[in-house]
């Protein structure tokens, strides 16, 4: 598989330290990186990040990191965290990103398997997790941190500030002047440039090794079809690990040259993403949904006036906001309504959103509510799906301007072949392919066909024109006991649309109906209660207000009448369903770190809610165990009511 | 955690307080060492926040002495106070409601500031550039205490834990050499209290600031005090480290009644 990235347009810039360092000598003064610190963006030029990075990658050297090591990587995205990346990776090592929420337990596999010898952390958080798990994990020899802050009265001799490290390097580098150049010479395309971890929905997390030329391959199939230029600007927020946040914001900075920007802090996104105003921004669809609730629910907030001018113009946009977007015809008077709207409405709440500047924005993760990305494309920000795996570099699938679908993830992106298996499954081919799952061999032959496929697990089909429609995991997908199909995500997506519910699991496999848990979201839902005057004390009490329940159950009905019209899946009206007394949690292992729920996990500790939706009762005691985020474990109990809803007699096909 | 605690800053000898017929404070006296953390506990209405209000100079006591390092203090005002290093936040937090979280914790740098009201009004020459300065210490408060995403937000918005920090903010812009706290943990949940502990401890072990405080916290006042002095009815009945006041049989019978 390597060797195919297409490397006539960077000329031999068939490695990360490679393209570095051409932007630093053809392009030296334009901004690299950003970031805001004590409420003042500072801006690193692309000469000073090479500086950065030469004077890392030499003080690594000194403390006798090797090619072929692995380097930890943990931390919120901070600039000095991504050049980190490419310092390693200008000494043949490889870089491996870890979730920085995970509690130090979580880690614990990932440093083993990866047999880290060096970890670079953000801050004390992060080095106290080290601490503790240091005993377990006998290769560890070296901890870089880049915030001081209350490092003060910590004396281990292998701890280093990140500042002191470039020092080091720094005197290095003039020891040995051409240490560092022969190094980077050494790197060929096939190296392992990064190690991502899978989050693990089932089983261990495996590494997945992909090499430069797999990233660069995906970042510039990325760049070409939407045609990311030079002169971009992207927020970078979403967590290293993530394969997502990789291709953006550093396979693709370093292919396209634009500037990456790091918030201020997790809570600051918001402000931040106003303030830097990205030409690119990408984000799951979780994401996207909470922007949406939030301005929902600060327009409830505001005067008749508004609000009737508000949905009077987003209604506009639903009619015809798509279209003009893709530049299809729209009639006179649609368009002049599209021009006021976008004066009134759409702009100002564009900027309100701090996507005024956007060129193309991105949702990729999991499946996205039609209406919420119609809702976002009608108001003219051009948000796009895409597809893809952390074994595939997330590029699979690309929509291409115009021709955007809204229940699609588009064509296969240049480069890209797929195939779809008789049993429905997508199977993909291209250059960025993953080399290897790290130590996993029989992981690696399980994943490729004998042709040399990947299998994605998905279950998909291609429509008329080529583009890939996703219907859900491909093992989740079941048949009802009267042989219907069962499509989990589906359904839970659909209910995910509404601004009150957050999370739903579907049941359903094998059974003689659907029934559903649901979260629901206590933002909206807080609101909604505050305006009719509901008291609650917290989560467990809102969810289990009466009102709330009827709220629901409106939703859910709403949904059922819905499904009907779709013969593929009429017969997965939820019929029962209750409310969970505590949100889904990845520390209580429920969702995965990217937040996807862990169906068979739910499935099982939850069995005796399952038991009585299929029996018939009418409510369940349940007592759960909680972690919380300190680490201190609690219980919540609570007795849940079991609600019916209303289903619809199924519309046989005419004929 | 080997801190230098140092010599007595504040030495308070025989106070008593009176308003009219009532006594609200009797013979007590205590020491505050440098760098160190003091707590003031009591049940209610042992006279805790008016020994507070005699340190910062709003309560003026009938009799004893007040040496402030070394030297006996004559009658101040609160703003004196405030010139001499010290700093406090309030039981009932006491923010400029409609102002932003920025905006307040500038108003702690007020005794900082040499330029005047003119030339503030028309942002004219050093006002210009002293802005500046003060922008730049209390955006490292911001920073410290994790409060930049609400910056912009104005306090009377804010869920109260965070009011209380914005408040600790205010306190530390001054940049304090003793920071005076009435219950900074009164109405918080476990959580916000644990942040609240840390924020002291760090302001404590990073900027060495003394802090004197007042907390019904049990668990947090001997968890995170050097010393303790305890309250009731007026009186000083225990005074020394956690471990001393825990077993001291005045204390015990203060908290939980005669007879126990």
């Amino acid at each position: 598989m390597p060797g195919q990235a297409n490397f006539a347009s960077v000329d031999g810039l068939h490695t990360f330290p490679r393209l570095l360092l051409n932007h630093a000598k053809t392009r030296p003064a334009a901004p690299a990186m950003r970031e805001k610190y004590l409420g003042i963006w500072q801006t690193w030029s692309w000469a000073d990040v090479n500086e950065r990075v030469r004077a890392l990658a030499c003080g690594l050297a000194s403390l006798g990191f090797k090619r072929g090591d692995n380097l930890a990587i943990i931390g919120d995205n901070r600039p000095h965290l991504y050049m980190m990346m490419t310092a390693a990776q200008c000494l043949g090592g490889v870089p491996v990103p870890l979730y920085q929420d995970a509690v130090a337990a979580e880690m614990l596999f990932v440093l083993q398997d990866a047999s880290i010898r060096f970890a670079v952390v953000e801050d004390q958080e992060q080095v106290d997790k080290m601490l503790e798990v240091m005993g377990e994990v006998g290769t560890l020899e070296h901890v870089i941190y880049d915030d001081p802050r209350g490092m003060r009265h910590y004396t281990q001799p292998f701890l280093h500030d990140i500042h002191e490290l470039m020092e080091m390097g720094r005197i290095h580098d003039r020891n040995h002047p051409d240490f560092l150049n022969t190094e980077i010479e050494k790197g060929h395309y096939d190296d392992v440039s990064v190690m991502l971890y899978t989050s693990g929905t089932t089983g261990k997390p495996k590494g997945v090794c992909q090499t430069h030329a797999a990233f660069i391959a995906a970042a510039q199939g990325g760049v070409q079809v939407d045609k990311l230029g030079a002169d971009g600007d992207i927020l970078s927020y979403l967590p290293m690990a993530w394969v997502g946040d990789h291709l953006f914001s550093y396979a693709q900075a370093l292919v396209a040259g634009f500037t990456i920007n790091c918030p201020e802090s997790g809570e600051t996104v918001m402000t931040d993403l106003r303030e830097i105003g990205p030409t690119c921004y990408f984000a799951p669809p979780r994401v996207f949904e909470s922007l949406l609730t939030s301005v929902m629910i600060r327009m409830e907030d505001a005067g008749k006036f508004k609000q009737k001018m508000f949905h009077h113009f987003m209604a506009v946009a639903k009619r015809c906001g798509a279209d003009i977007l893709d530049g299809k015809s729209v009639g006179f008077g649609d368009r002049l309504q599209y021009w006021l709207g976008n004066l009134l409405v759409y702009g100002p709440l564009r900027n309100v959103l701090g996507m005024s500047r956007i060129k193309v924005a991105y949702t990729a993760g999991a499946a996205i509510g039609p209406e919420l990305f119609r809702f976002y494309r009608s108001m003219g920000i051009n948000l796009k799906q895409f597809y893809g795996q952390t074994e595939t570099c997330a590029y699979v699938c690309l929509q291409p301007d115009g021709q955007i679908k809204f229940d699609s993830v588009g064509q296969p992106a240049p480069g890209v072949e797929i195939k779809i298996a008789d049993n429905g499954e997508v199977l993909v081919k291209g250059p960025m392919l993953l080399k290897e799952y790290y130590k996993r061999p029989d992981a690696t032959a399980e994943s490729l066909n004998a042709d040399g496929y990947f299998m994605t697990g998905d279950a998909g089909f291609l429509d008329e024109d080529g583009h890939l429609k996703i219907i859900d995991r491909a093992k989740d997908v079941g048949k009802l006991s009267n042989g219907a199909m069962f499509a989990p995500n589906y359904i839970e997506n659909k209910l995910k649309f509404f601004q009150h519910i957050k999370e739903v699991v579907c049941f359903g496999h094998d059974r003689d109906m659907v029934c559903a848990f649901v979260n629901i979201d206590v933002g909206a839902v807080g609101n909604w209660a505050e305006r009719r005057g509901i008291a609650y004390s917290g989560y467990a009490d809102l969810a289990g207000k009466p009102e709330v329940l009827e709220l629901i159950r409106e939703c859910v009905e709403q949904i059922n009448a819905d499904l009907v019209h779709d013969t593929m899946v009429a017969d997965s009206q939820i019929h029962r369903f209750l409310v969970l007394h505590k949100e889904l949690d990845p520390d209580d292992d429920e969702l995965t770190r990217t937040r996807k729920v862990r169906r068979n996990f739910v499935a099982e500790k939850y069995k005796v809610l399952i038991d009585a939706l299929y029996s018939g009762k009418s409510n369940q005691f349940i007592e759960t165990e909680v972690k919380f985020e300190d680490g201190r474990r609690g219980k919540v109990s609570a007795d849940l009511k079991i609600i019916d809803a209303k289903t619809f007699p199924i519309v046989k096909k005419a004929a | 955690m080997s801190k230098k605690i140092g010599d007595v800053i504040l030495d308070l000898q025989n106070i008593s307080l009176r308003f009219g017929g009532v006594k609200a404070l009797t013979d007590i006296s205590f020491n505050v060492r440098e760098h160190e953390i003091r707590a003031i506990i009591g049940p209610n209405g042992a006279g805790k926040s008016s020994m507070l209000n005699v340190i910062n100079g709003v309560y003026h006591p009938q009799e004893g002495k007040i040496f402030w390092h070394g030297n006996e203090r004559k009658k101040m005002e609160p703003h004196m106070a405030a010139q001499q290093n010290i700093a406090r936040t309030f039981q009932n937090i006491a923010l400029f409601k409609g102002m932003t979280v920025l905006d307040n914790i500038m108003t702690g740098r007020i005794t900082k500031m040499k330029s005047n009201f003119i030339e503030h009004a028309l942002w004219f020459g050093r006002a210009r550039k002293e802005e500046l300065e003060h922008r730049q210490k209390v955006e490292e408060v911001i920073d410290f205490l994790e409060i930049q995403h609400i910056r912009k937000t104005p306090v009377g918005r804010l869920p109260y834990g965070l009011q209380k920090r914005v408040e600790l903010a205010r306190a530390l812009a001054a940049e304090p050499s003793m920071l005076l706290l009435d219950e900074p943990m009164a109405g918080m949940n476990v959580e916000e209290k644990q942040d609240m502990c840390r924020f002291i401890l760090d302001v404590n072990d990073q900027f060495g600031t003394t802090i004197v405080l007042i907390e019904h916290d049990m668990g947090v006042v001997m968890d995170i005090s050097d010393r303790v002095v305890v309250l009731d009815y007026g009186k000083k009945i225990g005074d020394g480290v956690p471990d001393e006041v825990k077993n001291n049989e005045d204390v015990i019978k203060a908290y939980l009644g005669a007879g126990h």
